[in-house]
């Protein structure tokens, strides 16, 4: 234990000897990066120099208590010492033979990996040498949460703010971190702002929780245009397949029969409100499927790629074995500072996993980065001003529940969703982070099963009514779990047109009672032309069900509209829930806990409510078939029977009635004929 | 004579009230057989839904009624079945007053002709007698009323049987000889959908010969006549068009009832022909065929018209048949409207070839109707053919039912001017054949 202490003290303090190297891996870090090579290409003497320092071990204990009372070395928690010295331990044994614990591996991919990244270094490092002449700044930040069903959450942002503006006059030629792509695509198109979102996966609010920023299963795609766009549906047309390049997704499929115009639901969330939804483009596929050829493109967008910083992280073999993956783009205008006179770009890229480890850890709770990701965090990015891990401790204030190793000195609390969480949190731009392994493994062991989570407030489910293919009812059930305050949300429904909606059959009912939608949004579809929208405002009264129910009927389609797996289904895309809910916060009327007496009379605080958008399940929903075989049978055979009318009219019309005279037989004319030929008369 | 139709009409209405209130009701609303998406009252309650949320109920592709339709039950949604119920009677009603005079003006002619000894002596057993016409209006009316096909259509609201009664005026008016009155109604039956424009044909020459105005093409007084009638009909219908313009304001109604009727774009299955045929249609043969199978309809009214210038009732309920055997969305309310002439027609009983093959399969296809919707939609042991092959034996079934009454009629016309038993040159018995 003490050793340990000892050993991170020194090479803080940069007193190198050889006699202090007890780690191969802290050798590399404090050479000058000219040096790196060289010593890469003499791994083998450094591992001479490992089994050297082995030997000093016990020399080097002696002089670490000494050292230890010089420099007034941090608070550190006994647990991290307690990891970092079950991760001494391959550094006795040749790390080549590491196959068989999952650390050990580790141990040794992070030797590679860190001289690698040693490599890397000098040339990043030089290009954000000269001061830089863009405004722009760069921010990621990773989010952990354990879930109470035994999953992890993990959340990426990476922020990218740009304090120049693409659409005033000047033409952005010269971009820094802000991709070029997207710029140019903002410019052109006149964004005012994009949302994107692609989705592999349904996010379920009763096991999980809220998401940070929810998303619907597939893809989902929405544009503010500028007002001073004329032919918004042009644009939109051309942005979904420039887009659709860009990320290598089916967003091309997007066209006038799955894309509205909310009026309510989707207001912008930048600045500058236009809320004429005129200048609104919404759509969803439901049916996209989400795969690395998504994940690389958007990789890309990011500065460091995934070379460095949290990016590494991203290893698609991982982030795809996952019970929920969602990756988005967020792109839009905010203000540059307090007074809000200039304008810069924000660019949000999230991503989102949900890791089911209780399975894929053989029923084991416990997690680690390593396990989750398969990729440990060595160093931040360097073109990041601000890196960050967060990791949710909330339900764990005195560490009953699991142990979070190595254990953060930063505890930051802040109300998230309405609920006000604690995080523990992990700085990477500061090396300490990394502590002597030169790399950050997060991981948490379980002590006891989990407590309840807490239910989130909103909640919905969706499914079809009714048996059959020749009508339907779409139910949509809203719960609203507040013990005592009625909200209003906003549903929105996107329907297409083959299942023709019948919105005189709409019921909302809560509580058995009818409850009337305060506001009604309802635009009927065009056939082949343009999907169903219902917006309404439903007023949820507390600790309650509503039922939303719609009738619809399922058309048959021509032979080519079907998809080529017809009796699979078509997918109806996720109806939108959004609200302002009461905050978590605000509803504690728990007057147990220790509180200032004029803090707690009133229940509204500043965060009285927030806003959530649920996603519905999408459906599935089957159509009647044609025989797609016959289509020249068909053809053929209602034209024969149109021919039998006609050809009976016609006989009918032209023809008239005579007496039928026996005509001859063809023996009888024949021998006529040659008896003409002889000149006899006839028979 | 007034008694027995009043009868008629209780039973049929204690029919219709008896199933309204009962749970068949809906289940047959439902009927793909009964309503199409052009006459469906669900969709007239949709659109009335769509107006009172202030949404045009032409902006979607649900509602394809007429303003007029909407306007109407705009006011009486709340008693649409004693509007149902009423519609019927006055279509049955309408038929037994204009069979009636039909009647009286057939029997007049035939006394005249005999007086005038016109007709060859053979042909005595062809003659109608008054007793045997006695009760054809009585049973035009209740063919109409107690046909389950009306029933069905009546309990299932569907607003075919509102164009019925339109057309049943419409019948009645020309057959009573009132000029502007049949324009009127005339214009109404095109207005609620196009196809009735091809009775304006049997209208313009039943009137002409009511005036004793000769079919001739050459006289300046066919004209006038002529085009005196078509003014009352294009005025009467440009009236309607504009007021129901003014009464939403706007032009959508157009291309949501007659682009609808025309270009066939929902293939909702239903008893005709089109559904299946432009679902399983290559999509660069579709426009030909949808013109191809449109101006089938439309055209046999002309060489129907010459051939029957002289017969315009027969005329008509051959047109009426064509309609609801050909137009885009028939249901079974458009079959019983010229099902109810039928026994108009009982004195060509005896020269029909294949009556009882035809109605055999009309009923055998009746009830594999719903059988094989069950076993495609709801079982799914059966597949869209099935359905499919229903709906086109039907429509052979009708096809032969109205080719067949086309011939006896011609037949018995044949026989009328060259005698019923025509023997051949050397004197033994002939046989009539088609040349």
């Amino acid at each position: 234990m003490r050793s340990h202490r000892t050993e991170t003290v020194l090479t803080n303090t940069d007193a190198v000897s050889a006699l202090d190297k007890s780690d191969p891996c802290d050798t590399e870090v404090p050479l000058p990066p000219q040096q790196v090579p060289k010593m890469a290409a003499h791994s083998s003497i450094l591992l001479l120099l490992a089994f050297a320092a082995i030997c000093c071990l016990q020399l080097c204990q002696v002089s670490a208590d000494v050292d230890q009372t010089k420099s007034g070395e941090p608070y550190t928690e006994p647990n991290q010492v307690s990891i970092e010295r079950k991760l001494e331990k391959p550094d006795e044994v040749p790390p080549i033979v590491s196959d068989i614990d999952p650390i050990e591996k580790e141990q040794d991919d992070k030797q590679w990996q860190s001289t690698e990244e040693a490599m890397v270094k000098p040339e990043t490092t030089k290009e954000i040498a000269p001061p830089p002449p863009f405004k722009d700044e760069f921010k990621e930040e990773l989010v952990i949460r354990p879930l109470q069903s035994g999953d992890i959450y993990a959340s990426f942002q990476f922020r990218t703010l740009w304090d120049t503006d693409f659409l005033k006059g000047k033409r952005v030629s010269h971009y820094h971190l802000f991709p070029k792509s997207l710029g140019q695509v903002i410019s052109k198109f006149s964004v005012r702002e994009l949302h994107i979102s692609f989705t592999q996966g349904f996010w379920r609010t009763m096991q999980w929780g809220q998401p940070f920023l929810p998303s619907p299963p597939g893809a989902e795609l929405w544009v503010w245009f500028q007002d001073s766009v004329t032919d918004v549906d042009g644009a939109w047309k051309e942005l979904t397949n420039v887009l659709s390049g860009i990320f290598c997704a089916s967003l091309n499929f997007i066209d006038s029969t799955n894309t509205v115009q909310p009026s309510a639901s989707f207001k912008p969330l930048g600045l500058e409100n236009v809320t004429d939804p005129r200048f609104l483009r919404y759509a969803m596929l439901p049916r996209e499927i989400v795969c690395t050829e998504n994940l690389t493109p958007w990789k890309k967008l990011l500065p460091c790629g995934s070379k460095a910083g949290l990016a590494v992280l991203m290893k698609s073999e991982k982030l795809f074995h996952s019970s929920f993956h969602s990756e988005a783009i967020h792109i839009r205008p905010v203000c540059q500072d307090v007074e809000c006179k200039a304008l810069s770009w924000e660019l949000r890229q999230t991503l989102n996993v949900v890791f089911d480890v209780h399975t894929s850890g053989q029923g084991k709770k416990e997690w680690s980065l390593f396990k989750m990701f398969s990729r440990t965090l060595t160093e931040a990015c360097p073109l990041a001003s601000s890196s960050k891990v967060h990791v949710d401790v909330t339900d764990n204030p005195e560490g009953e529940l699991f142990d979070l190793l190595p254990v953060s000195p930063l505890l930051t609390q802040s109300v998230v969703l309405g609920d006000r969480r604690t995080y523990a949190m992990y700085d990477l731009t500061n090396k300490d982070t990394f502590g002597s392994t030169r790399s950050l493994n997060l991981l948490v062991r379980w002590k006891s099963d989990g407590g309840e989570m807490m239910r989130p407030l909103l909640h919905s489910e969706r499914y079809v009514a009714g048996f059959g293919l020749q009508t339907g009812e779409i139910h949509t059930l809203i719960y609203n779990y507040h013990p005592y305050r009625a909200f209003p949300v906003l549903l929105m429904e996107t329907v297409p047109w083959y299942l023709r909606l019948y919105i005189h059959t709409l019921t909302v009912t809560s509580k058995n009672k009818d409850n009337k939608p305060s506001y009604i949004h309802y635009q009927p579809s065009k056939d082949r032309l343009r999907p169903h929208l219902l917006e309404m405002l439903v007023q949820l009264p507390p600790n309650s069900v509503t039922e939303v129910t719609v009738q619809f009927e399922r058309a048959l389609l021509k032979w080519t509209e079907y998809t080529p797996d017809p009796n699979h289904g078509f997918y109806v895309g996720s109806s939108v829930i959004s609200g302002l809910v009461p905050s978590m916060v605000a509803m504690d009327t728990n007057n147990t806990r220790e509180r200032p007496l004029f803090s707690s009379f009133f229940p509204c605080k500043e965060e009285s409510s927030y806003f959530v958008r649920v996603y519905t399940e999408p459906l599935l929903v089957n159509l009647p078939t044609p025989d797609f075989s016959m289509p020249y049978n068909v053809i053929c055979l209602t034209c024969t029977v149109v021919a039998v009318g006609y050809g009976s009219f016609y006989n009918l019309l032209t023809r008239t009635f005579q007496v039928e005279e026996p005509s001859a037989g063809l023996v009888k004319r024949l021998a006529n004929v040659i008896r003409r030929w002889r000149g006899v008369p006839q028979l | 004579m007034a008694a027995p139709l009043t009868l008629v009409l209780i039973v049929a209405v204690t029919i219709r009230a008896a199933l309204f209130r009962s749970s068949l009701a809906e289940l047959i609303s439902e009927r793909v057989e009964v309503v199409s998406p052009l006459n469906a009252w669900k969709r007239v309650v949709e659109g009335l839904a769509l107006l009172d949320l202030g949404v045009s109920p032409y902006s979607g592709d649900v509602f394809h009624e007429t303003p007029l339709i909407i306007y109407l039950f705009h006011f009486v949604v709340d008693y649409a079945e004693i509007v149902y119920m009423l519609a019927d009677c006055i279509t049955a009603v309408a038929l037994y007053l204009a069979v009636q005079h039909y009647n009286k003006n057939v029997f007049r002619k035939q006394k005249y002709a005999l007086k005038d000894d016109r007709y060859p002596h053979d042909c005595l057993e062809l003659m109608r007698s008054p007793k045997e016409m006695f009760y054809i209006p009585l049973k035009v009316a209740m063919f109409y009323l107690w046909n389950p096909f009306t029933i069905l259509s009546c309990v299932a609201k569907s607003t075919c049987g509102l164009n019925n009664a339109v057309i049943a005026l419409f019948i009645l008016s020309t057959i009573k000889g009132s000029a502007l009155l049949s324009a009127i109604f005339l214009a109404l039956a095109t207005y609620q959908s196009i196809y009735p424009l091809t009775l304006f044909a049997p209208a313009l020459i039943y009137l002409l010969q009511r005036l004793c105005l000769p079919v001739n093409l050459r006289r300046p007084s066919f004209w006038l006549f002529a085009s005196q009638y078509a003014f009352m009909y294009f005025g009467s219908l440009l009236v309607i068009v504009c007021l129901s313009f003014f009464l939403l304001s706007s032009w959508d109604f157009i291309p949501s009832v007659y682009g609808f009727i025309l270009s066939v774009p929902d293939l909702t299955p239903n008893i005709g022909l089109f559904w299946y045929f432009f679902a399983e249609m290559f999509e660069h043969f579709r426009l030909f065929f949808i013109c191809v199978f449109q101006i089938n309809i439309f055209f046999y009214s002309i060489p129907l018209s010459i051939k029957l210038k002289d017969h315009p009732v027969f005329l008509m309920f051959m047109q009426i048949a064509v309609i609801s055997i050909f137009k885009s969305y028939p249901t079974v309310g458009d079959i019983a409207l010229y099902m109810a002439f039928l026994p108009v027609w009982n004195h060509l009983y005896r020269f029909l070839r294949n009556i009882f093959l035809v109605c055999c399969v009309l009923l055998a296809c009746s009830a594999l109707f719903p059988v094989l919707w069950h076993l495609w939609i709801y079982a799914g042991s059966a597949n869209s053919n099935f359905y499919y092959a229903i709906t086109l034996l039907f429509n052979l079934a009708q096809i032969l039912l109205v080719s067949d009454y086309f011939y006896a009629y011609l037949r018995r016309e044949h026989h009328l001017s060259h005698g019923l038993y025509l023997k051949r040159k050397d004197g033994s018995e002939a046989t009539l054949v088609l040349k």
